[in-house]
């Protein structure tokens, strides 16, 4: 039914199932070990839920040092591990393969130290990224990035995604954000890289593991950089009877020297699905922004002026403002409801190429044109500021063949984003969904060098099979290290 | 001998023959922030692969050959009221020579200054890059948007390996709207703890602190603003913090000079003696810069404690012993590694790294073996 390959489970491995989990339960607690079907096939499957797979057994470990006794278990035995925080990724980051055994960080949940003198908070990465901030909210502290997902996502996760969000914008991502971390290497070694110092003197192994995908280890502790609260925040919702003309506002906004912590766009489809099942009362018209500031109340009216200026002059349908905390909530409520809203619709895939900003127009266009050639609906809401788009492709699950189109449709997305100069994903990463197109935006040696970094760091090609590099490129590395 | 390709091409071409002849390179652009002379190998002169490949102010992006002269690229900006965000210093008063900062260097080094506290280092604003690696391939990475999770990010790692994974070819970087308008807050007669508790209170408040050093008995607080209201607010509520205590405020001009001197180490300039530099925890600061004073010389404070620069004739294995994360940024003489050691299965993986990119081992060998 859905076309992303992968690879047949290792029938060496799977005959050893029971030795396996034998060896597992006898370097870890009882409950940390799950091998009945009935209870690993919760782990199935991440977001991208149209792919499925239940894993040889699940590991729940609490300690770092549980952590390190799994991966050895593993290495030894040649076992596949399946690093898993939450289970959020909308890429498949965290799709299991028959033959592997699922690390989950779930049960990692300490804070272990908050140092605000030193602007920062250290916890195990199986806390929520929301959680972070909340520990933070007494001493007038958060953790910038805010995935949308944030209520269940880790941060385990995020680190292995170097997750985004709304606020990125002003604040960065992950990588921007994290100082340190302890990471368990495919072996069971266990190693520190960074921590309060405000960089490393050596090689950026901690900048190499953020982002990886778990193809290099498991991130059980992390150091986080934390920011004092901004006094206060205010959105404006600016409406366009042109889509071009919104995305002609997004540059004049950026050029002008007022930096926004969010710029967030949405397009007619999106805002007519918004409309029927959140009824947030947005204008009817071809894009509406979501442009929020952040400051003392001066402040925010400076900048919300200025922003003003700008829009007038583009001749806006629409140019709210918020005046209290109710304003506030109903201008986010639309965007907030959005993938909510479009759910309602039918089935989605979601996707994330980003592209220039300048570039956002034309490439609005051109998903539009795609979405006739392929005769499936496509609704946009994404990053403006940073051109990270999130077309949302919909489609009925239940009729044969339409998701294989609506994959289709999305490769045609995601290499018109190559085109027009940006990438295949700004912020849910390559997992199995964007595996087979990375030919699209690098060359082999690209590649190359990215594998063997990964030859370097898990010899035996054990961590998160099948993932981020195109299977035929990676054969050759496989075969390698199957052969040692 | 010295080398000069003066394109991406003649580089993989010399560099994929002194590959297959294992015959070692010192990489220079500008030739103003490493000193390799105790290094062995030929020089490679990239200065001549150089100019501005595309900047676009409405897209926040700027691409560049490793070549281009920061003072160049700091002007273009300007005059679209935008700056590299994380201030990269100008070592030449420092490390002496008469070359001419490039942008390749300031990313080999990720060399950031004194806003890197507030806006994060060069690696944080480095979109993308092409490179020649040790073999002679040429490598891309990233990209020019401002978010990429396609694949890994060797970028990070490439920023900041000081020429030792590949040569560069090409950066694309992060502009930032510059603010307008900026004014600092000195306060006199303090100590190091005194200056660091400062900091800290000061960087816990949401009013945007873009700067804050101590050296000799003062400790300095900047802030940046759209304009003067933004500015004036915040700097009255900093001035709340700071009650009882005697502030001086310099105006713009006088700011912007005071950070630039603060930014290139001007008061450890013109003279000969080591350098090094020290990231530490920030509460960790005064009690590892008075440590240090005690091998004689003298130190100053940056990123609001977290680094430290040590200008004295402490002996490296003492300054390591107090310092395990010191630097040495001018030799002053002293020989030995300049970069610290590391725990040992970081360090076998970083040199796992480097023979991955190179595996002849050619590129400024030996320069960050600790």
């Amino acid at each position: 039914m859905s076309s992303i390959a992968m690879p047949d489970p290792d029938p060496r491995v799977l005959s050893r199932a029971p030795q396996i989990v034998a060896a597992l339960r006898g370097v870890l607690p009882d409950d940390a070990v799950i091998s009945d079907l009935e209870e690993t096939r919760a782990y199935e499957c991440d977001a991208l839920t149209a792919y499925r797979c239940p894993p040889l057994a699940v590991v729940l470990p609490r300690t770092t040092a549980e952590v390190a006794a799994a991966m050895r278990v593993c290495h030894d035995m040649r076992v596949p591990v399946v690093p898993r925080g939450a289970g959020t990724s909308l890429a498949g980051g965290a799709l299991p393969t028959a033959d592997s055994v699922v690390i989950g960080t779930m049960r990692l949940r300490d804070v272990l130290e908050i140092d605000t003198a030193n602007r920062f908070i250290r916890v195990q990465t199986g806390v929520t990224n929301l959680s972070v901030s909340a520990e933070l909210e007494a001493q007038g502290f958060f953790y910038a990035p805010d995935p949308s997902s944030q209520l269940a996502c880790t941060i385990a996760g995020n680190i292995a995604m170097n997750s985004g969000g709304a606020h990125c914008l002003k604040y960065g991502v992950t990588t921007n954000n994290l100082m340190g971390a302890t990471v368990v290497l495919t072996t069971g070694e266990v190693i520190e890289l960074g921590g309060p110092e405000m960089g490393p003197a050596g090689l950026d192994l901690l900048g190499l593991f953020c982002g990886s995908e778990g193809q290099l280890g498991i991130v059980t502790e992390a150091t986080l950089k934390i920011l004092p609260r901004p006094e206060g925040a205010r959105p404006v919702l600016i409406g366009f009877d042109d889509a071009e003309v919104a995305g002609e506002c997004v540059a004049r906004i950026i050029r002008s020297g007022v930096l926004p912590v969010a710029i967030e766009y949405m397009d007619e489809p999106c805002l007519r699905a918004v409309e029927q099942f959140a009824h947030a009362g947005y204008p009817k018209c071809a894009a509406v922004l979501v442009v929020e500031v952040e400051g003392s109340a001066q402040e925010i009216a400076f900048q919300l002026g200025k922003i003003r200026e700008i829009a007038d002059a583009l001749n806006p349908v629409e140019f709210r403002e918020s005046r209290n905390a109710d304003d506030a909530a109903a201008i986010w409520k639309g965007r907030k409801s959005a993938f909510g809203a479009m759910g309602r619709l039918g089935d989605y895939i979601c996707l994330d190429g980003t592209v220039p900003v300048g570039k956002l127009p034309y490439t609005l266009k051109m998903i539009g044109e795609l979405s006739r050639q392929h005769g499936l609906e496509v609704a946009n809401v994404f990053h403006a500021g940073d051109g990270n788009m999130h077309p949302l492709i919909l489609f009925n699950a239940n009729k044969p063949g339409d998701l294989e189109r609506a994959e289709a449709f999305g490769n045609d997305i995601l290499r018109l984003c190559v085109e027009v100069g940006g990438c295949l994903t700004g912020e849910h990463g390559v997992g199995i969904e964007k595996r087979d197109l990375m030919g699209v935006q690098y060359a082999p040696d690209d590649l190359a060098i990215q594998m063997q970094v990964k030859d370097l760091f898990d010899p035996r090609w054990l961590l998160n099979p099948a993932k981020v590099f195109p299977l035929d490129a990676s054969q050759p590395h496989r075969d390698r290290a199957a052969a040692e | 001998m010295t080398m000069t390709p003066r394109n991406e091409a003649e580089l993989a071409e010399l560099i994929a023959a002194r590959h297959a002849a294992r015959a070692p390179l010192r990489i220079t652009g500008g030739g103003t922030r490493v000193q390799m002379a105790h290094l062995a190998g030929d020089d490679l002169n990239v200065s001549g692969i150089s100019g501005v490949v595309t900047y676009a102010p409405g897209e926040m992006t700027l691409i560049a050959r490793p070549g281009t002269s920061l003072a160049e690229i700091e002007t273009m900006l300007a005059a679209e009221g935008q700056a590299l965000a994380f201030e990269p210093p100008d070592m030449r008063g420092l490390l002496g020579g008469n070359g001419v900062p490039t942008i390749g260097g300031v990313v080999a080094a990720n060399a950031s200054g004194p806003r890197r506290l507030f806006a994060g280092a060069c690696r944080d604003h480095l979109l993308g890059l092409r490179l020649v690696d040790g073999r002679g391939r040429v490598l891309k990475n990233g990209g020019r948007v401002m978010k990429n999770v396609t694949g890994l990010d060797l970028g990070k790692l490439i920023c900041g390996a000081h020429g030792t994974l590949g040569v560069l070819t090409e950066v694309a970087l992060k502009t930032l709207p510059l603010m307008p308008e900026r004014m600092t807050l000195a306060i006199h007669g303090v100590t190091a703890t005194d200056a660091v508790g400062l900091f800290s209170a000061a960087l816990a408040t949401p009013y945007e602190v873009t700067g804050a050093a101590f050296h000799d008995g003062r400790a300095w607080l900047r802030i940046e603003g759209l304009a003067q209201p933004q500015l004036s607010y915040r700097r009255d509520r900093l001035l709340g913090l700071f009650a009882g205590r005697e502030v001086e405020e310099l105006d713009g001009p006088a700011s912007t000079a005071l950070w630039r001197d603060l930014r290139d180490g001007a008061h450890f300039s013109g003279t000969e003696a080591p350098l090094w530099r020290v990231l530490v925890k920030p509460t960790d600061a005064p009690r590892i810069a008075a440590a240090l004073e005690a091998l004689g010389g003298a130190t100053s404070l940056d990123w609001g404690g977290g680094l430290i620069w040590y200008s004295g004739p402490g002996a490296a294995p003492a300054v390591r012993g107090i310092a395990p994360h010191a630097t040495l940024i001018r030799r002053g003489g002293l020989g030995g590694a300049a970069f610290p050691p590391q725990a040992a299965p970081v360090a076998a993986l970083s040199q796992g790294l480097r023979r991955t990119f190179d595996p002849a081992a050619i590129l400024n060998p030996g320069l960050m073996e600790g």
